[in-house]
């Protein structure tokens, strides 16, 4: 491990001894580990010393600087037995499978009444006496990526959900993660796997929350493998405090003839970068990738996809949108590779900004990578302003100004609300967005 | 209810009104008649407060109240009603949901409780066959798709709703085909109220002939330069503005640069 000096910079030394520290002591909690697992996290962490924290003159970090993540002292995080109250978007009675500080809470958990041919709970578990070598990190990209070859290094525990062949589950299974302050900055790396069989169907929600004030770095990771027809939905809502940092990365194989939606809001955090990455690796595959941001004061969001079309006749529609008010940034960086054989590629990427104020800066670059020549890919971005004119008319009906700013937000966001399905998450959404900015 | 004294108002540096001087009492319905850019939707558009302009001299009082004080949204829930011109399309707000906020809206202002849903189509219902509204109208985002005429139709359908005490129609008429525009006309005559004023503006005699206003005013350059009743409107439509020295077709750069500001946006 003595390459970390030396890639590093002098002044983040500390900082990588807090993660080989942390390494450290992962290792010798997980010495009776397969050995599969203990290598795959030596080569990981191997692989972050190496690659180190990502710097501006990567093309994919233009910008996004993680600074703030490199230069902070992350102590891994407490365990909290308190229970907590679970974010408002978790209905009381759905199956749920809880993460407090990123360990799993079977108390907060409810995993009753969930159908056969699904299983549901801590990775960790499944990790001691399964048989996830043929899945974990086979996905995720940690030979390139920074903060993924971090969390599988230091990842200890997260949400393990394997549904059986032609199962088709009628309720949402929901994911929480939920962070509450500590002393110092704490730092937590859940890991996901789902494994969705052929012929699955099955909507999940991945929900990061924390209690305000709350400075924390959630790095997560999250592996989707959509088998044949499967037809899957994955939620993601990230309400982390508004001090926090998050890094995440959804990363979906799909078999052919699946059908892959990814919907994802994201309200929280101080520095956020979103990574939802989709191999369509199977003729016929489908995938939507649909998402909002919507920010203030100083946050960062920064989000980057990339819709890779491996295998002919695929389809994929991705439909961004971004809300900035106050001083905020984004970054949207959509990515579309057609892979020389996918030939009969259908591709549609749009993403739409709304700046409510002028200090508001946004960042969007469509990147198209086509090695096959019958394809059809178009791509859009905008970037406005209110319409002075609609404002003009609500409130010549009576419409108070704020309000009516309100209403035209609201509005502008409701498509990417109306793509999704499930009925009891875009209700809560709405009330949400509606209520936070009346 | 309605004074206006010395109304001068401009946009960017184009001076557009140049005095204007205007009473209109309750009960009273007024048409204000001129060539394009002279200057009418400036004045429908300073009276509903649209932030574009600039009032630089003379003043407006609507109910003893200085009109120019209050806010666009103040103005409505007092009573003052703009049909647009051009009805601004608001993709992602239903016309059911707008509609309520505004009635709302209004009836909180004037103390009373206010509609939910049902009560609400309730109330619409007639309201919709009067103009010949189809209620699926109701759950489409406002104005977004509509044909001209149905738009139009859904600025008279809102006035119908909201009752304003005073109903400004600007160039309601253009683009209605005569069907549509006699279901317009029967739809504001249905308002026609003593307690109720309104002020028709158009460039043609069309509408006044189904909307009989009580006075007719001709607008050239920023002033009112003839004022009369009924029969001034049929003068207009046999002799056209020429002989009141109005060259036809010939408008004051300014207020040409002032339309065209208006439009581009």
């Amino acid at each position: 491990m003595s390459g970390a000096t030396t890639t590093l910079s002098a002044g983040m030394l500390d900082q990588a001894d807090v993660y080989l520290a942390g390494f450290e002591a992962v290792e010798k909690r997980w010495a009776g580990a397969p050995g599969w697992l203990r290598e795959l996290r030596r080569g990981a962490m191997a692989r972050f010393t190496e690659l180190g924290f990502p710097t501006g003159k990567l093309e994919e970090w233009k910008f996004t600087s993680v600074a703030p993540i490199a230069r902070t002292r992350f102590h891994p995080a407490q365990p909290d037995s308190r229970p907590v109250r679970l974010p408002a978007a978790v209905p009381a009675g759905a199956p749920h499978v809880v993460f407090l500080n990123g360990r799993y809470s079977q108390a907060q958990s409810n995993l009753g009444g969930l159908p056969p041919g699904v299983r549901v709970g801590s990775l960790a578990e499944f990790l001691k006496n399964g048989r996830a070598e043929e899945h974990l990190a086979r996905y995720a990209a940690w030979r390139e990526e920074a903060f993924v070859a971090l969390n599988t290094a230091l990842a200890e525990d997260g949400a393990f959900i394997e549904i059986s062949r032609g199962t088709v589950l009628r309720e949402p299974i929901y994911m929480v993660f939920c962070s509450t302050p500590s002393g110092e900055p704490a730092m937590l790396h859940p890991r996901n796997l789902i494994l969705a069989g052929e012929a699955s169907q099955a909507a999940i929600v991945e929900v990061y929350a924390g209690d305000a004030g709350g400075n924390y770095f959630t790095n997560a990771v999250t592996e989707l493998l959509a088998g044949e027809t499967a037809v899957i939905e994955h939620y993601k809502l990230q309400q982390e405090s508004q001090e926090a940092f998050h890094v995440a990365t959804l990363q979906v194989r799909q078999q052919r003839s699946s059908n892959f939606a990814a919907h994802s809001v994201s309200l929280g955090g101080a520095l956020v970068r979103n990574n939802v990455n989709a191999v369509l690796d199977g003729d016929g595959a489908q995938c939507t990738l649909n998402g909002l941001y919507l920010v203030g004061g100083r946050q960062h969001v920064d989000t980057h996809t990339v819709l890779d079309h491996a295998k002919p006749h695929c389809g994929s529609r991705e439909y961004y949108k971004g809300i900035l008010d106050g001083r905020s940034s984004a970054v949207f960086n959509g990515g579309i590779v057609v892979r020389k054989d996918a030939q009969k590629t259908d591709a549609i990427q749009s993403n739409k900004n709304l700046l409510l104020s002028e200090d508001a800066v946004i960042n969007t670059k469509p990147q198209l990578q086509i090695w096959a020549d019958d394809v059809r890919c178009t791509h859009g971005a905008t970037i406005g302003q209110l319409d002075s004119e609609a404002l003009f008319y609500l409130r010549s009906r009576g419409i108070g100004h704020d309000r009516a700013r309100h209403l035209l937000t609201f509005a502008f966001a409701n498509d990417v609300l109306g793509r999704m399905k499930l009925e009891e998450l875009r209700a809560h959404l709405e009330r949400q967005m509606f209520a936070c900015r009346r | 209810m309605l004074e206006i004294t010395n109304l001068h108002a401009k946009v960017e540096d184009n001076e557009i009104l140049r005095g204007i001087d205007l009473k209109v009492n309750a009960g009273e319905v007024h048409a204000i008649m001129g060539p394009n850019g002279s200057g009418k939707s400036t004045l429908a558009g300073v009276l509903a407060g649209r932030p574009i302009y600039e009032v630089t001299a003379g003043g407006v009082t609507y109910d003893g109240k200085d009109l120019l004080g209050l806010s666009p949204e103040d103005r409505a829930r007092e009573g003052l009603f703009l049909a647009f011109q051009y009805p601004v399309e608001i993709p992602g707000v239903s016309n059911m949901y707008f509609l309520r906020s505004a009635l709302n809206t209004g009836r909180r202002h004037r103390g009373l409780d206010e509609l939910d849903a049902m009560d609400f189509l309730r109330m619409v219902r007639g309201k919709m066959k009067l103009l010949g509204m189809d209620e699926s109208l109701m759950n489409r985002s406002v104005n977004e798709g509509f044909s001209g005429g149905e738009k139009k139709r859904n600025e008279i359908f809102q006035m119908a709703v909201l009752e304003p005490r005073l109903a400004i129609l600007d160039e309601t008429d253009s683009g209605l085909d005569i069907d549509a525009l006699k279901v317009v006309a029967e739809g504001v005559n249905a308002l026609r109220a003593p307690q109720r004023a309104i002020i028709v503006v158009t460039h043609y005699q069309r509408l006044i002939n189904y909307i009989v206003p009580d006075f007719v005013h001709v607008l050239y350059n920023g002033r009112i330069v003839k004022s009369g009743d009924r029969q001034l409107a049929l003068e207009l439509e046999q002799k056209g503005y020429g002989w009141l020295g109005i060259p036809n077709g010939t408008l004051s750069p300014a207020a040409v640069a002032g339309a065209e500001s208006v439009l581009a946006r």
